[in-house]
């Protein structure tokens, strides 16, 4: 009963972790979509800025100064996207897979010539990342029955960017359903002539959603590469940004929804890891390669056609455009 | 000039000094390349009037109103507000000069409430919860003084027609419009809307709420308007007190030649039974009857006019006896075939029975706009002997018989090689009407025949049609227009959410009768609150 508890615990505290930067990308696209601008390119934003971010914190040691450059990074990209659909009304689709398939190649291309280690930047030290933060009476709480793993695991011990991301999904709701500006984002993606004639610049506001969108995608690499590993790999991202997409229309373009849909992705691949080499009775060990399919074998069943049909902001991939 | 002959209407207070008026253009230019939209165009508009302002399709009216409402600087002229110059640059400093909008399509967010409608772009602050206090404040009192309600908690995408325009107005209200431009606000209405929106419009008048109501209806500007001005070919034609005009004036201005509204026709004389449907049932792919237990028949030589506001299946009702739908109960007798679910009819096969198709949307199943004439003239008959040589299309036959069609029906400019987009709408829709009917169909089914088309067109295509039921042709005439309804048909049909509620003969048939009926009908149906609202205010 307790090994299954400490299982439990440790699982969800594996789930929280994985989760996290699915969870911002996943508000990210959805400030992006609820505008009206499709953006495919979450994935390519999140690598560039993991690069960032990790470029910078081996060059100077900060966390924070990569930070910085990693949301700068992912804004510029996010701000080239919005030029693209926004100003020149391109095709968002795409523009989107543009700026992925430019990240992929030009991350690698910058890191052999400045670091020569093969597209890999140099393993950072502990107080070049963010580090877990213990939080008060979590070494005292452990002799604590089921409080104490629970405490200790759970909620405490995660790095500042864990705790951002959850608290970015209640801020994104509280806009989006209760602010001005959130108002006028759902208006500009269901009927952008709507803003428009009320006097309100369609472009101006699609281009904030998208700054926004940038911004929290640049977390997110963040996170992935300074946080949950300590160095950038060539491709690292490895489809997150398109498991977040996914995650985001599961939600119908709702933040808490959205934020379910992606513990449940967490939790898939947090299981994943936890049953390699596990024998399971009665079917023996189950190969590596399948479990490590998992989550994507349950996001096609899912995307399949288990979740309801999901509608999208009608404008969504339209171009605006003033007939008269 | 004829626009000099500028009038001061309205002012009935006779005050020492009259006030300025609302709006003053002078000598308004405009032109989009070589097109010259707007050609010193003036106008004044007395303050607390309902000013009409009439004139065909792309006789500038649209680009003047857009130059008002911001969405177009003017070339040259000059804009008095209230008798101070404004300069207006963008919808926001015309709403901040107290100019309200209310669009042929309606500008809202079918997801929204009305509530948060009414303060998308007017929010008091960064937060929604005051804007929206202080709406729902500011929607009780315009339901006080101008009768105006719509439940503010309901989804825009909920509402009837009629309300989602009460919806606009009350935005246009809510940002302080003491000037209110509808563009073409009927045309989606039923009487009975129209006249509660007529209500609405004098109660905003009296309250010294200056109105611009542009319209193709010489009737609704008859009945509602103080003044009225003309344009046509982008210019100001004339300017009238409306009591001291008639619509025979009015049309002659606005076409620039005589034209006659009423239209001689004879009795029709019916044969015999050309077009018989019954209890026929179309199901949509959600189960919704679109088409309810319809029964009908259309004698040859007399035309039947399906009357009804858009959307209540009518559409459908073209669909299903065209062979686009198949019925999922009933059966028809198309020229002597019998047509059910299990022995449905193709289009083509429909059409080789001497069934012909004017369809409702011209776009989107009249014809290809990016195909030259020719090639529209014959879609549908592409098959048909005198256009092939063996498998080959026979190019000549093709233009020649466009050419043949283009004279006929008095196609502008008469060039087959045009692409089908670059006629205007009238010119398209002749061509249609040509190539449905030069094979001699026994029934000709026509939707909304003059949808977007000019007053001049309309007379003749309103003659066509006569002569081919003079010719023995079995007609159904589907059209919103009430007018176009009385004028050519010899018995009407009142359609409302899929069934027939009433039938009429041409004869005893007026606006009101056909106005009761569909209010009637939408009494008795699920959305009983709006419709009872809307009678008991009737007259």
């Amino acid at each position: 009963m307790e090994d299954i508890f400490v299982f439990a615990v440790q699982t969800l505290d594996a789930t929280l972790r994985v989760s996290t930067p699915l969870i911002l990308a996943a508000m990210a696209g959805l400030f992006s979509e609820r505008s009206g601008i499709i953006d495919i390119s979450l994935e390519g934003k999140m690598l560039a800025a993991a690069f960032a971010s990790a470029a910078t914190a081996a060059v100077t040691g900060s966390p924070w100064l990569a930070l910085a450059a990693a949301m700068i990074t992912s804004l510029f990209l996010a701000l080239l996207h919005g030029f693209a659909c926004i100003t020149h009304r391109g095709n968002h689709v795409v523009s989107g897979v543009a700026i992925n398939i430019l990240v992929s190649g030009l991350t690698i291309v910058l890191g052999i010539a400045w670091f020569a280690q093969g597209g890999q930047t140099p393993l950072l030290k502990a107080d070049a990342r963010f580090r877990p933060i213990e939080w008060p009476g979590a070494q005292a709480m452990e002799g604590v029955p089921f409080l104490g793993p629970l405490y200790e695991e759970l909620i405490s011990g995660h790095n500042i960017l864990v705790y951002v991301a959850l608290l970015v999904v209640p801020l994104t709701w509280w806009v989006v359903y209760r602010s001005r500006f959130g108002l006028r984002l759902r208006a500009v993606g269901e009927n952008p002539l709507a803003v428009d004639t009320a006097g309100i610049s369609v472009a101006f506001l699609r281009y904030r959603a998208v700054a926004i969108c940038g911004l929290l995608c640049g977390i997110a690499g963040t996170y992935i590469a300074i946080a949950q590993n300590a160095g950038f790999i060539r491709e690292m991202t490895a489809g997150q940004g398109y498991i977040a997409l996914a995650a985001m229309i599961f939600g119908k373009w709702r933040p808490l929804p959205a934020l379910g849909a992606c513990l449940m992705f967490g939790l898939l691949d947090a299981i994943s890891i936890r049953l390699q080499g596990v024998s399971i009775a009665g079917i023996g060990e189950v190969p590596v390669q399948l479990i490590q399919a998992l989550p994507y074998i349950m996001t096609v069943v899912l995307l399949a056609g288990f979740i309801g049909k999901a509608v999208a902001p009608k404008a969504i991939g339209v171009p605006f455009v003033k007939e008269r | 000039m004829p626009a000099e002959q500028s009038t001061t209407t309205g002012n009935p207070a006779g005050g020492a000094i009259p006030p300025p008026p609302a709006i003053r253009l002078k000598h308004i230019s405009k032109s989009f390349g070589a097109v010259r939209a707007n050609r010193d165009v003036s106008l004044e508009v007395a303050k607390g009037s309902i000013h009409g302002i009439v004139g065909e399709n792309g006789a500038g009216k649209s680009t003047l109103m857009s130059i008002l409402y911001g969405f177009y600087e003017a070339d040259s002229g000059e804009i008095e507000i209230a008798g101070r110059p404004a300069r207006i640059r963008n919808s926001q400093e015309a709403i901040g000069l107290g100019i309200g909008m209310v669009h042929q399509h309606f500008m809202l967010v079918d997801t929204f409430t009305v509530l948060e409608n009414v303060i998308l772009g007017a929010e008091s602050g960064a937060l929604l919860a005051p804007s929206k206090d202080q709406a729902a404040r500011e929607l009780a009192r315009l339901e006080n003084e101008y009768n105006l309600y719509v439940a503010p908690e309901a989804l825009v995408g909920d509402l009837l027609v009629g309300e989602r325009q009460r919806v606009e107005i009350l935005k246009a209200l809510y940002r302080g419009a003491e000037i209110l431009i509808l563009d073409e606000p009927t045309g989606v209405l039923t009487p009975q809307e129209t006249d509660q929106l007529f209500r609405i419009l004098r109660a905003l008048r009296d309250q010294g709420v200056t109105v611009i109501l542009i319209t193709h209806k010489l009737r609704e500007i008859m009945d509602v308007t103080d003044a009225v001005s003309v344009m046509r070919g982008g210019q100001m034609v004339a300017h009238r007190k409306t009591a001291d005009t008639d619509k025979e004036e009015l049309a002659e201005l606005m076409v620039g030649r005589k034209v006659r509204l009423e239209l001689d026709k004879e009795p029709a004389s019916p044969g015999p039974t050309r077009l018989l449907a019954e209890n026929v049932t179309v199901t949509d792919a959600d189960g919704v009857p679109r088409l309810d237990n319809v029964s009908l028949t259309v004698h040859a030589g007399e035309i039947v006019g399906i009357a009804g506001v858009s959307g209540n299946g009518q559409s459908e009702l073209l669909e299903v006896l065209s062979g686009i739908a198949k019925p999922s109960q009933g059966r028809l007798v198309l020229s002597g075939r019998e047509v059910t679910a299990q022995a449905p009819v193709h289009p083509d096969e429909a059409r080789k029975l001497g069934i012909a198709h004017v369809p409702e949307d011209r776009h989107r199943l009249g014809l290809v706009t990016s195909f030259s004439a020719r090639e529209s003239a014959i879609l549908g008959y592409q098959g048909a002997a005198r256009f092939n040589r063996g498998p080959i299309l026979d190019g000549t036959a093709i233009t020649q018989n466009c050419s043949s069609l283009m004279e006929q029906f008095d196609v502008r400019p008469p060039d087959p090689w045009l692409r089908s987009g670059g006629f205007s709408g009238g010119n398209q829709q002749k061509l249609i009407l040509a190539r449905e009917m030069s094979p001699h169909p026994e029934v000709l089914l026509v939707g909304q025949p003059t949808r977007g088309v000019d007053i001049g067109a309309i007379e003749f295509i309103h003659r066509q049609l006569v002569a081919r039921r003079d010719a023995g042709c079995a007609v159904l005439l589907v059209s919103v227009e009430l007018d176009e309804i009385l004028a050519l048909s010899d018995r009407i049909l009142v359609m409302f959410e899929g069934r027939i509620v009433g039938e009429l003969t041409g004869a005893e048939a007026d606006e009101r009768r056909i106005g009761l009926m569909m209010a009637n009908a939408m009494d008795s149906s699920e959305h009983a609150t709006a419709g009872s609202t809307m009678t008991e205010q009737a007259p």
